[in-house]
């Protein structure tokens, strides 16, 4: 008898800690995160909605474009000609702190860019 | 349709414009002019703050993209005479036509750009397994063994450090090479004693210089070919 007790008090136990998460996000929905955008900027490089989802794969072939083909310029959709630059360009319009990291960190995810790259704002 | 021979030799003109031979980036360092300061490192203090290159104490894990080498053990004991023996002569990255180093890499991360001939770095592809340091002949490469940051007073942001397992070495400025500016090196020696542009480009200053001086290079029999030339 006294071992089905704690067998059952056991598995409730386990049950309520399994189920912690979904309950915690039941109680309070986890808000969409909204990003600051520039003031003053209309339009970003590419699209918002491709710039949501492929921003990472954007740099990657701007990095290959700079290191490999020694491109350094391009035409963004607008028509200015812009540096092929993650602290130049992305940089200057967006800030690092507020725009790049809340969303990694929103999203756990964790790029490499800053180990090598410098943010201006706040170099260290 | 008949060409007039005018309009042959314009076309054969513009052909030649639009094949033309890609460029082969060199330097030639002007010893005498060089020694005219013994003591001075501007060219090493001008790359190393422009490209955050770290000052790291410790002699095995230092870090360098230009530094002085005695005469005798940058071109070997017999070449040194009593009048040059001890002398400091500036070495860096040779960006040899042949480079070692781009033969062992692995990952394809060191590489020789076709059109200037630079032999570049791609951090982001190295795996930090130093093959190119154990291929280069001339020592030029580094390997980051701990965080560079921590041992820079100033950063600059307008250019990358490097993290903590890869290697690094001279890049031949091409981020100014981009914006048309000559390398730190280059630009900041008060005596002019570094002379640096595209070799294969017959009017230019350096392809005049090697023509009209006898210039020397370091470890010539390897093979490698290397772009950085010395005059005495």
């Amino acid at each position: 008898m006294s071992e089905r007790a704690i067998i059952a008090a056991g598995v409730a136990l386990f049950l309520a800690g399994a189920c912690f998460p979904f309950w915690r996000n039941a109680a309070a929905p986890p808000r969409p995160l909204v990003l600051p955008l520039p003031a003053g900027e209309r339009q970003c490089v590419a699209p918002v909605a491709y710039m949501r989802a492929s921003h990472g794969d954007l740099l990657l072939a701007w990095r290959d474009r700079v290191v490999r083909s020694g491109e350094r310029v391009f035409t963004a959709p607008d028509g200015r000609v812009r540096e092929l630059s993650l602290v130049r360009t992305c940089l200057g319009c967006h800030q690092k702190a507020e725009f790049c990291d809340r969303c990694h960190q929103y999203v756990a995810v964790a790029p490499e860019c800053w180990s090598c790259h410098v943010d201006p704002r706040s170099p260290r | 349709m008949k060409i007039t021979r005018q309009a042959f030799l314009a076309l054969l003109a513009a052909a030649a414009r639009a094949f033309s031979k890609p460029r082969r980036m060199a330097m030639a360092i002007d010893l005498s002019k060089c020694w005219k300061d013994r003591g001075c490192t501007r060219c090493a203090q001008a790359c190393h703050a422009a490209h955050n290159v770290p000052r790291i104490p410790d002699r095995r894990r230092e870090i360098k993209w230009i530094w002085e080498e005695r005469f005798e053990n940058a071109f070997g004991q017999e070449s040194a005479g009593p009048a040059v023996a001890g002398a400091p002569v500036p070495v860096l990255c040779n960006h040899c036509e042949h480079p070692a180093c781009v033969q062992v890499c692995p990952t394809g991360a060191t590489f020789k750009r076709e059109s200037d001939g630079l032999v570049m770095m791609d951090e982001h592809r190295c795996i930090g397994c130093r093959y190119c340091m154990a291929a280069c002949p001339y020592g030029a490469r580094s390997f980051n063994w701990s965080d560079p940051r921590s041992f820079l007073r100033t950063l600059d942001p307008a250019y990358p450090t490097r993290e903590k397992g890869v290697v690094e070495k001279c890049t031949f400025c091409n981020e100014r090479l981009a914006r048309g500016q000559q390398p730190a090196c280059v630009e900041v020696c008060p005596f002019k004693a570094m002379v640096f542009g595209d070799a294969a480009d017959p009017s230019s200053a350096i392809a005049q210089l090697l023509r009209t001086r006898h210039a020397f290079r370091r470890k010539p029999e390897l093979g490698a070919g290397p772009n950085v030339f010395y005059i005495l």
